[in-house]
């Protein structure tokens, strides 16, 4: 058994095991902590693929900025404590995961149809990654992507101004007469997190 | 590399049906939110896998995309359900229901 | 100037617009301006005459292209403008009295409060009428058509505050939509076999022939004529145009002389190839024509009211040139209709001048005598009867009579000696109302006051025309006009059966001087009192005659009893099964639209769980497809 075969046996199950526990856990801490295993295997996968650099873009990003972002937020809203069993949307669950299980069969189908399961990858992936796979990345990026790199930019720029505007205390997404009329209301809403919004900038960074 | 690229495609289809489940069963925004990642993510490895299969670099930098526009969102939506849970005291998605017709 | 002809019916359509929106400050000053407008387009109208006259015989027939105006799957219609010597001598005429009835109208409507509102009318009336002579097919002749009778509904009924008024104008509107719909089926069978409305593909060109069954050829006829019947107020739809009397009398002269009425002449005359295919077509249309002149003649000796018997004889007129054309003579039937455009406008204008003169006073009984009170307008009349008469040298004689003349050189005896008598009892039911109205002695109280110069001025030029317009148009039987025509409607054949052209020539003087003589035997200035109690001592006959042979009547008896009944049985299923059905989808909906809100419960989830079905029913949907 080649070694690739054998790291896909050992992580993929991992993967789908620790998706699984981000669905039914009730504390939302343990969901987010395996959200990050389950981030980390895909990682993996990456890797697998012969995508080193996304690979390192994985983890640094998504298990390392996203999901940090995520526990502090949770942590932030004091929401920590699960949420209640009951499901007051009648059939919500089953049908939920009807569908689910629909896309699964169904793309199944259709790869099965397509490319079939035994189809692999061609060998030789290390000549398009020439160079190594970051730089053959690069060379990609700045030369047919350039346009929206710098637009990718210009959207983490708005995202970042969008947040601190979101989460700032006095909201200037309310008028000046919903202002007056809850003046009250947003006094003691706003004062309940202490010191809330401040961290959230470092984060978008 | 032995492994058919079908696994990584039906993996990344069992991913994104565990993270829809999540997006629908779930009540706390937080936790819909985990799901949406967990849907981007299921994406983001078929687009490499097909990368890897038609042996082009174009998926991969798609793949990149995507994780700068997730991390935009995620950043944005954050500060949305913060910004909600200023104003009414929960992050329940279902007492959000303000736009019932 | 032929490239320009879309400026002729552009520039009524302007004025009209202007008047529609800015009369009532324009005042006084927009009877003018329409006036102006229809000059302008006779001027353009005239240019084109000349050039086209300049141009070899075989370059007369000109397309000119506005626009692209329908385009669907592969039928598509331009609007294209037909320049040919027929339409440019309908547009003259159009234009030409057109403008002198507008000219009149401005003296005869100055006492109107709205004189805006009836230029719009009778500006747009003249646009469209000129878009139904200069049709390059058949679809842009039924806008012309339709929109023709709209403007005729709206100026019939323009004294919108007269009951009676309104009658008519609904009356005349829907008796020519009975008409309208034959046209349009008639339309729509010409479609299905041409797959075109273009003049060119459905009458030929070039001197070809159109490849047509001659079965199809005489529906498709049959179908126009009966469009061209209730548009020219002929048997059996000509209850209307008596009764369009209501409007004012401008609009009377407008709708009787230069545009409405002749427009079936027209239809009839621009397809002349369908109707020469099929010989029964032809055969219907002369019947028409006979049986509508000695109708319209006799009617109109019956009528007291002066406006009616015009009214009547205009149908008598018409008749004649449906003759004219059923028995293939079209060019003659056009002569009539330019000749007739002038001396019944003239007629109807004089008879404006009395109403004007005598606050609406029309009734012959409680006339009498008009001569000494308005010596111009008597006079014109007289020189308009003259005209319509049989007796040379005035227009009638050439144009009507020869006609008659030609059908008996054609060896038509019946028709000829019917024809006949119809020219006999028009020049009889004309001079009738003269004698009556303006012979004798005063049955008026006060005195009538002459017209102004200005509503003499354009009748001066009418009667010139009226008189001498034959002579010149058509002074031999291959006369000017025909033989102008002659590229459009083929050459006027002339046989040699019957008695020469002299003995013809005679007897048709001879018959008209005998309708003088009838005339004057009958309502003189000596015979007044019989003629008024006629009525008392023949109630029969003159009833018979005064109530058109009671075919209104008949109609009203219809409609009123199998009518009604149908229409009540209408009405029942409409309220029970249509708007049972509609209502019904109201119910549906309301019930339905109860639902939806149930499914927009503001639950986000909820929502999402819609979306995902949709997703994973879509790709079920490719999946299967695979």
């Amino acid at each position: 058994m080649p070694l690739d075969n054998i790291v896909f046996w050992v992580f993929a199950p991992i993967s789908v095991a620790s998706a699984i526990g981000m669905v039914v856990m009730r504390n939302a801490v343990h969901a987010a902590l395996f959200l990050v295993v389950n981030f980390f295997t895909i990682a993996v996968m990456y890797l697998l693929l012969d995508a080193p650099f996304l690979f390192a873009v994985q983890i640094i990003v998504y298990t390392g900025a996203i999901m940090v972002l995520f526990l502090f937020v949770v942590m932030l809203l004091g929401v920590d404590r699960g949420e209640p069993k009951h499901e007051p949307l009648i059939g919500q669950r089953a049908i939920a995961v009807i569908l689910a299980v629909g896309i699964i069969t169904e793309i199944g189908v259709a790869v099965r149809a397509g490319i079939g399961f035994a189809t692999r990858a061609p060998e030789g992936f290390d000549v398009v990654n020439k160079g190594g796979n970051a730089q053959a990345l690069a060379e990609v990026l700045f030369r047919d992507y350039f346009f929206p790199f710098e637009v990718t930019s210009i959207l983490l720029i708005i995202a970042a101004i969008a947040a601190m505007v979101l989460a700032q205390r006095r909201s200037r997404a309310i008028t000046q007469a919903e202002m007056h009329a809850h003046r009250d209301d947003l006094k003691t809403l706003g004062s309940e997190p202490p010191g809330g919004a401040d961290p959230l900038h470092e984060g978008a960074r | 590399m032995r492994t058919p690229i079908a696994y990584f495609l039906v993996l990344s289809a069992i991913l994104f049906a565990l993270g829809t489940t999540t997006v629908l069963v779930r009540r706390s925004a937080l936790r819909i939110f985990m799901g949406v990642e967990l849907q981007l993510n299921a994406v983001n490895l078929t687009l490499v896998a097909f990368s890897r299969m038609h042996m082009e670099l174009d998926g991969q930098i798609l793949a990149f995309f995507s994780m700068v526009v997730a991390a935009a969102e995620v950043v944005v939506g954050l500060a949305i359900i913060v910004a909600v849970f200023r104003r009414t005291g929960s992050i329940d998605v279902d007492e959000a229901d303000v736009l019932r017709g | 100037m032929i490239d320009a002809i879309g400026l002729v019916i552009a520039i009524p359509l302007l004025a009209a617009a202007v008047n529609g929106f800015f009369g009532r400050r324009l005042g006084r000053w927009s009877g003018w301006l329409a006036t102006l407008a229809m000059a302008t387009s006779f001027v353009i109208a005239a240019g084109a005459l000349l050039q086209m006259l300049s141009l070899p015989v075989d370059e007369r027939t000109q397309v000119v292209s506005v626009a692209d105006w329908i385009t669907a799957g592969a039928a598509s219609v331009s609007l294209n403008l037909r320049v040919d010597p027929l339409s440019i001598t309908m547009v003259m005429v159009v234009t030409l009295v057109g403008s002198l009835i507008h000219l009149y109208a401005i003296g005869y409507m100055e006492h109107d409060p709205r004189p805006g509102r009836f230029f719009a009318y009778t500006n747009l009336f003249c646009a469209f009428m000129l878009t139904l002579v200069l049709a390059n097919d058949f679809l842009l002749l039924y806008l012309g058509w339709e929109g023709v009778g709209l403007c005729s509904y709206l100026l019939i009924g323009f004294w919108s505050d007269r009951p009676e008024a309104a009658r008519a104008a609904k009356k005349a509107f829907i008796t020519t939509r009975v008409g309208d719909v034959l046209l349009m089926l008639g339309l729509f069978v010409m479609f299905v076999h041409f797959g075109s409305f273009s003049f060119d593909v459905v009458l030929g060109s070039e001197g070809s022939l159109p490849v047509i069954a001659t079965s199809t050829a005489t529906a498709i006829s049959l179908l126009l004529l009966g469009g061209a019947v209730g548009k020219s107020a002929q048997l059996p739809l000509h209850v209307w145009l008596p009764d369009a009397m209501a409007g004012p009398t401008p609009v009377s002269a407008l709708i009787h002389a230069a545009t409405m009425v002749t427009a079936g002449v027209y239809l009839v005359v621009r397809s002349h190839v369908l109707f020469e295919i099929s010989d029964v077509a032809l055969d219907v249309v002369a019947i028409v024509g006979l049986a509508g002149a000695l109708y319209g003649g006799l009617a109109s000796i019956g009528q007291y009211d002066m406006k009616r018997a015009l009214a009547y004889s205009t149908m008598s007129q018409l008749g004649f040139m449906f003759l004219a054309a059923g028995i293939g003579l079209f060019p003659l039937a056009i002569t009539l209709l330019v000749a007739h455009a002038f001396y019944k406008a003239l007629l109807f204008l004089s008879a404006g001048n009395v109403m004007h003169g005598l606050h609406d006073e029309i009734d012959v009984r409680r006339l009498g005598g008009l001569k000494r009170d308005m010596p111009w307008t008597a006079a014109l009349f007289a020189a308009g009867a003259l005209s319509l008469s049989g007796l040379p040298p005035f227009s009638g004689f050439f144009t009507k009579d020869s006609i008659v003349e030609l059908a008996s050189h054609d060896g038509d005896v019946i028709i000829f000696v019917l024809g006949s008598i119809a020219a006999m009892i028009s020049a009889w039911y004309i001079m009738r109302p003269f004698f009556q109205a303006f012979i004798g002695k005063q049955r008026y109280e006060g005195k009538a006051h002459e017209a102004s110069w200005l509503m003499r001025a354009p009748l001066l030029v009418l009667a010139a025309g009226g008189l001498f317009i034959g002579l010149s148009l058509a002074f031999t039987p291959e006369g000017r006009l025909a033989t102008f025509l002659e590229p459009v409607l083929g050459p006027v054949v002339e046989g040699d059966a019957g008695p020469s052209t002299q003995v013809l020539i005679a007897i048709a003087i001879a018959l008209t001087l005998l309708g003088f003589w009838i005339a004057w035997w009958l309502y003189g200035p000596s015979k007044t009192e019989q003629w008024i109690s006629f009525p008392e001592r023949e109630p029969g006959m003159a009833g018979a005659l005064g109530h058109g042979f009671y075919i209104d009547d008949l109609y009203a008896w219809v409609v009123s009893n199998v009518g009604l009944r149908g229409a009540a049985f209408l009405a029942w299923f409409d309220r029970t099964v249509i708007d049972g059905a509609v209502n019904g989808v109201g119910h549906l909906g309301r019930w339905a639209s109860g639902l939806a809100p149930i499914w927009q419960s503001g639950r986000v989830r909820r929502y999402a769980l819609s979306f995902l079905a949709g997703g994973v029913a879509l790709l079920l949907y490719a999946v299967v497809r695979i």
